[in-house]
């Protein structure tokens, strides 16, 4: 009995820390339609901060909390910089798009904090008063726990009461749950959208803050909460702070129960709580209807077919790509298929989120089945390359129409996060199935054929397979189905009105997207000579995003431009010191100049050059 | 049994609101059928029960015989009922052709089809379907920067691209300046006497309504509380008692009558 | 400002563009090919990457090797086993590096070695500690010098046969690293005391632990001794949480790598007394090797030397002796060199690289932890040879895969 107590109190605990980055998390989506990868940055910077100031005052009670509220009103004024600076100029930018200027915000505050704490982990004091633990029912609690247990609720009563007593926090309410009517109310948005801002940055410090006497500060804070963060506003439902306080709770909880008796469950757990929920309510525990999508933005302009000039240069440049071997260097071959690889991959993805108007933060899941199972038909079943790379994809394509048929249930980031969900879960299988899929070691030894084996001959099979997917891509995305796929995305009532079975085909166009990216997979299997679980993982799903949103999502060629441009700048920033700090500044400038993503940058300065001479 | 359409006892309620109560009509073949009634009478949803998109309640909604409810809206559009909505539902990220063209394609059954490029697919059925809504010199053009009574006709094009036995139109002119109205009905009743297609359709202008209709249902409060000729319709007294409110067009019609 | 200036010239001399082949100094020294995942893993890479570059400057200093200077071209792989080959291919296709070293993670560590083994190029893993390296994944091509997990389990292992303990708890991260220390640990007591009982595990998932949650599962099954695998944040939270509920209170703590000054200074004050760990004691150790080593380290980098100072220092001691034996850079005369290599004197003491699994008998230092004027440090440490906690050459040759 005393037992079990204990562990609900040691869940409970957990659950205050997870609800106070979430709650931020999710007030800053409800407002601004904004997701926001640099929470995690915040709570981090929240610990470091209040670390110092702790350490500095330490002892005393009153140094210590007030450490701690200071360290929080810092990051919420680090919010306030970031939303007027940034933020504030790219909201009429397409949906998702602001995600990548959070991600800038992420990897500059990661140089940073390493500059300014240094890279060991800093293990601050205790709080006085609270530094040890009281028996109940004979069980030791931690003081702090108990503290903790009793902030949480706090923090949400006076969440509440902001909301429902005050005049900002009523308006903020009507703008998660309508944002049209936000405009109409005559309320000076930038000012809402700012104090909303500052408001979850706040929280995100706060809990980083408060986190001083349970954990050493480290640089590994921000990734490794974001992700649980996002789960819990998920599961409580974008917008919903009391959501994402029952659903801290329930993830917390379950997972202290849990590992008493699975005790590898705690990699998958939200996920598979996540994917769950998701399942059985579309919009998570607490979300309404319309929670799901971004700010409303300008229609996209229709496709067109390539004129005779733009199919010269394409063709040029394929061309200038296809003769590149014979004139650059071996590694330049081998750069070149990692840009080959990472353009397929990214123009899957944008025909899901581009053309199929489903984004998706799971992505990588099906390159990295593709890697692995032509790893596995080598490795395990001796099949030969050619066969190998045959059959992949196919295995891509079943993963696609499984996960695919829950994800397409769903829409806008609903269906993003269910896409997670599913490649984390397959991330997590593949990670600790040691005996199958060889676990965090990998497969090794999938190099190509002997008659494949060198740079050049295997760029040109990097080439025929990648510039081929891309080319298919391409020609479906102009093809009946993609058009039929885009009406989809633009009205499924009209779709439905002409006879689209408008969840089947976004099905199809799912498990097209997810096959193509299995093809990547495959491709770059080879050219590693290694699979490991990486290729399922978060951070390629991520670069796979920041690609897409980047290179300009309105743009078939934005993928393109997307991924050459984000793989390149990777392979030469990573030399420099600091390069975390200057990859970070280079997708700011791009974004703040080319809100449009690269494709409409480009776009613009044809015109531009093209009116000059006129 | 000639009846495209027939309608039997459909309700629908949200909640504690009874949007639709026990409706009962029928629509004859090439019949122009006007459904009014005040804001919130309950058309859009009768409408929505008609094709699939809402399931009733109760009720029955045969097509030339056939039990239509259960049936998605997909299959129903295949049984040939076009529809239009009284806020436009198009693909704004293509041009005025390629939402036509995108019904013809469906009507082909080759959505499926990867190859083919789209744009190219049945340009000349689509441009005489614009042609039909004298929309044909804006065919090229986005769909997003369409006016909104250009909206409205390119609706309509698309809802004939199937050539459809029965259309339902739901508001077709709102938006539209009045000359523009009592064209577009003009067309859409030219439509009805060539292609022999059934229409109901619903309307707040009544100028345009009693010009067209060949019949006339008033819908309030989710009940049919008369039917008529646009005659017995302006001397129904409960339905001029319920236009009394804020139905002032009706009023006015009526007196010029 | 200057940093500024360095990072813009650095960025222009990296320009892809302007890399020909620097075929005038690769004439004039010898380029080693160094990859590693510094931005993911700064607290354990930086002391490392201080150690090498140490011991490159001394090495020059002298006169180099074989009458050249020695240059690393180090990269960052960022932590991802992809981005380490394509730099450790444009590092020897491009850059002319005659060997490749370094890697920090284990799979990274065996994506490169198997990369090695594809271009048929020698690598000396520094610092990854999974088995399979050199065992069941070995290939001709990859040595590894630091003690691996079986080799500072087995040295855990024989401290913890001499305990009364009879039930233990397990508490690793969730990845093969843990799995390998667990199994190997398990493996080595039951060993050396087959009454010993295995009561309760628990693998919470790296740098994610719920250390309450995973303290608490630990204290159900009230084991006699604990054996810990955790490490870096997990460990500063599993510390604390299991003070605070007294599970460490008369209970044998038996932890892997905890005397590791990367892991062991940041619990500070909190240092729990009396672990039994593996580590290096770095100021504590008196030999002359090693005195010497910390006084040029200390006047560098002013700071003590931390494990992976060592790794990195003795990784250019390592590849310093084979060039020297070799007597010449190609891969051939380079790996030939590298079977049974012996490194006369190192600071932690001489060593040799087996030839029959490619493990160097680099040692570890075992004590125990505790607080000395206030600082955590290990106390009645010893140094403990590898060569003594490796099975023999033969045995290790029958781990291997056939060549
Ligand atoms: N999805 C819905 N949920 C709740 N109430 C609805 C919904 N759709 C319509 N209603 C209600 O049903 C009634 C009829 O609406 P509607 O059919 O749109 O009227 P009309 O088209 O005649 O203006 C109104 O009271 C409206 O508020
Ligand atoms: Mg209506």
């Amino acid at each position: 009995m005393g037992f079990y107590l204990a562990q609900l109190l040691t869940g409970l605990a957990n659950a205050s820390s997870l609800f106070l980055i979430a709650s931020g998390l999710s007030i800053i989506f409800g407002v601004t339609r904004i997701v926001n990868f640099a929470h995690g940055s915040f709570y981090m910077v929240g610990a470091y901060m209040s670390y110092t100031l702790v350490t500095l005052w330490s002892g005393s009670i009153l140094g210590y909390w007030g450490g701690v509220i200071l360290a929080a009103a810092a990051v919420g004024l680090i919010g306030l910089v970031i939303e007027m600076t940034i933020l504030r100029r790219i909201y009429r930018a397409p949906e998702l798009f602001q995600l990548v200027a959070t991600f800038g915000v992420v990897l500059i505050f990661q140089d940073l904090t390493q500059a300014v704490w240094g890279a060991e982990d800093l293990l601050g004091p205790r709080a006085p008063g609270l530094d040890s633990a009281v028996r109940i029912f004979g069980e030791p609690i931690p003081e702090y726990d108990l503290a903790l247990i009793a902030i949480g609720p706090a923090v949400l009563l006076a969440i509440w009461l902001v909301f429902h007593r005050t005049r900002w926090g009523v308006l903020v309410r009507a703008a998660t749950q309508d944002r049209e009517m936000v405009g109409a109310l005559g309320v000076n948005q930038a000012w809402l959208f700012s104090a909303a801002f500052v408001l979850g940055a706040f929280l995100a410090g706060l809990g980083g803050a408060l986190q001083i006497p349970r954990e050493a500060v480290s640089l590994q804070m921000d990734l490794s909460i974001i992700g649980e963060a996002f789960v819990v506003v998920v599961i409580g439902g974008m917008g919903s702070v009391t959501g994402a306080f029952v659903a801290a709770v329930l993830i917390s909880v379950l997972n202290a129960f849990a590992i008493l008796i699975f005790p590898q469950v705690s990699i998958v757990l939200p996920f598979v709580v996540m994917a769950v929920v998701l399942i059985v309510r579309p919009y998570g525990l607490f979300g309404k209807p319309g929670s799901e999508h971004g700010a409303p933005v300008e229609p996209e302009q229709p496709l067109t077919l390539m004129g005779q000039k733009g199919l010269m240069v394409m063709i040029a440049a394929v061309f200038v790509l296809a003769l590149s071997p014979l004139a650059v260097a071996d590694f330049t071959t081998i750069l070149l298929v990692d840009v080959m690889v990472a353009t397929l991959f990214a123009v899957s993805l944008h025909f899901m989120m581009g053309v199929g108007g489903m984004v998706s933060f799971g992505h990588a899941a099906y390159f990295g089945v593709g890697a692995y199972a032509a790893a596995m038909g080598v490795k395990y079943f001796g099949l030969g390359m050619v066969p190998s790379m045959a059959l992949a994809p196919f295995c891509a394509a079943a993963a696609a129409l499984f996960f695919g048929w829950f994800c397409v249930r769903l829409s806008g980031v609903y269906l993003a996060m269910l896409t997670l969900a599913a490649a984390q879960i397959l991330w997590g299988v593949t990670f600790q199935w040691q005996d199958f899929t060889g676990g965090d070691d990998g497969i090794l030894g999938v190099w190509p054929a002997q008659w494949a084996s060198s740079d050049r001959v295997y760029f040109y099979i990097a080439f025929v397979l990648c510039i081929g997917g891309i080319w298919l891509l391409r020609r479906a995305a102009h093809s009946p189905f993609g058009y039929t796929l885009r009406g989809v995305r633009d009205s499924r009532t009209r779709a439905e009105a002409i006879g689209v079975d408008t969840r089947f085909h976004q099905w199809m166009g799912f498990t097209l997207a997810g096959t193509l990216a299995g093809l990547a997979g495959v491709v770059f299997a080879f050219s590693k000579g290694s699979v490991f679980p990486d290729t399922l993982g978060i951070a390629l799903s991520i670069d796979g995003l920041i690609m897409v949103l980047l290179g300009g999502i309105h743009a078939l060629a934005g993928p393109i431009y997307g991924a050459v441009a984000f793989v390149m700048i990777e392979d030469w920033v990573t030399r420099l010191d600091y390069w975390r700090f200057i990859f970070g500044a280079i997708i700011l400038v791009v974004v703040l100049l080319a809100p449009d993503g690269i494709a409409g940058g480009v776009h613009r300065l044809v015109r531009m050059i093209r009116g000059g001479k006129a | 049994m000639s009846a495209v359409l027939e309608v039997q006892g459909l309700s629908k309620s949200f909640g504690g609101v009874q949007a639709v109560d026990d409706v009962s009509f029928t629509v004859e073949p090439g019949e122009f059928l006007a459904l009014i009634g005040p804001n919130g009478a309950g058309k859009t949803t009768c409408f929505n029960m008609l094709n699939g998109y809402l399931r009733p309640d109760a009720g029955s909604v045969k097509l030339r015989g056939q039990e239509l409810i259960g049936t998605p809206p997909r299959k129903i559009w295949r049984m040939g009922v076009g529809r239009t909505f009284q806020i436009t539902e198009t693909f704004l990220s293509m041009t005025v052709r390629e939402n036509v063209q995108m019904a013809l394609i469906s009507h082909h059954r080759r959505i499926y089809d990867i190859f083919s490029r789209a744009t190219r697919l049945y340009v000349d059925e689509a441009n005489a379907l614009l042609d039909l809504v004298s929309m044909r010199d804006q065919s090229a053009r986005p769909c997003s920067e369409l006016a909104y009574g250009d909206l409205k006709r390119l609706e309509l094009a698309i809802a004939l691209a199937h050539r459809p036995a029965l259309l339902l139109m739901d508001e077709p002119t709102a938006g539209m300046a009045p000359s523009e109205r009592i064209a577009l009905m003009a067309l859409t009743a030219g439509i009805v006497e060539r292609e022999g297609v059934s229409v109901v359709f619903t309307e707040h202008d009544m100028d345009v309504v009693f010009a067209h209709a060949h019949r006339i249902l008033v819908l309030n409060r989710g009940m049919l509380i008369a039917e008529g000729s646009g005659a017995e319709i302006r001397a129904n007294p409960t339905v001029q008692e319920v236009y009394l409110g804020g139905g002032t067009v009706f009023q006015k019609e009526a007196d010029h009558a | 400002m200057t940093l500024f200036r360095r990072t813009v010239l650095g960025a222009l001399a990296a320009l892809p563009l302007a890399a020909l082949p620097l075929t005038a100094s690769a004439q004039e020294t010898i380029v080693l090919g160094e990859v590693n995942s510094y931005t993911r893993l700064p607290a354990f890479l930086e002391p490392y990457k201080k150690g090498w570059e140490l011991a490159v400057e001394q090495i020059n200093a002298e006169g180099g090797v074989l009458g050249k200077q020695l240059e690393v071209i180090s990269r960052d792989d960022t932590g991802d086993p992809a981005t380490a080959i394509r730099i450790a291919e444009e590092l020897v296709s491009k850059d002319g590096a005659v060997l490749i070293f370094g890697t920090f993670l284990s799979n990274i560590g065996l994506a490169v070695a198997d990369f090695a083994k594809q271009k048929q190029v020698l690598f000396l893993a520094s610092e990854p500690l999974s088995d399979a390296l050199v065992w069941s994944s070995g290939n001709k091509y990859t040595y590894r010098l630091r003690p691996s997990t079986h080799m500072q389990a087995a040295m855990l292992a024989e401290q913890a046969a001499k305990l009364d303990a009879v039930t233990w708890a397990t508490v690793a991260p969730n990845y093969a690293y843990g799995q390998d220390a667990v199994e190997a640990f398990k493996r080595e007591l039951t060993k050396l005391k087959p009454d010993v009982e295995f009561v309760e595990e628990q693998w919470p998932p790296v740098f994610k632990i719920d250390a309450g949650s995973t303290v608490r599962a630990l204290e159900q099954s009230k084991p006699d001794a604990i054996y810990n695998v955790t490490f870096g944040g997990d460990l500063a939270k599993f510390v604390r949480e299991g003070s605070l509920r007294y599970l460490f209170e008369d209970r044998d703590v038996v932890s892997l790598l905890t005397g590791e000054p990367e892991y062991l200074d940041p619990l500070g004050n909190e240092t729990p007394e009396g672990w039994i760990v593996t580590g290096y004691p770095s100021m504590a150790i008196d030999t002359e090797a090693h005195d010497a080593f910390e006084t040029a380290y200390m006047e560098k980098w002013g700071e003590k030397p931390k494990t992976g100072s060592i790794v990195g220092y003795n990784s250019i001691l390592s590849i310093k002796a084979a060039l020297e034996k070799a007597g010449a850079t190609d891969t051939e005369a380079l790996l030939q060199a590298m079977e049974g290599l012996e490194v006369p004197s190192s600071p932690t003491g001489p060593f040799m690289f087996r030839a029959a699994d490619h493990q160097s008998t680099m040692g570890a230092y075992v004590g125990k932890t505790g607080l000395v004027d206030g600082e955590p440090a290990m106390i009645d440490w010893f140094y403990a040879d590898g060569a003594d906690y490796l099975p023999s050459e033969e045995e290790a040759a029958k781990l291997r895969p056939a060549e």
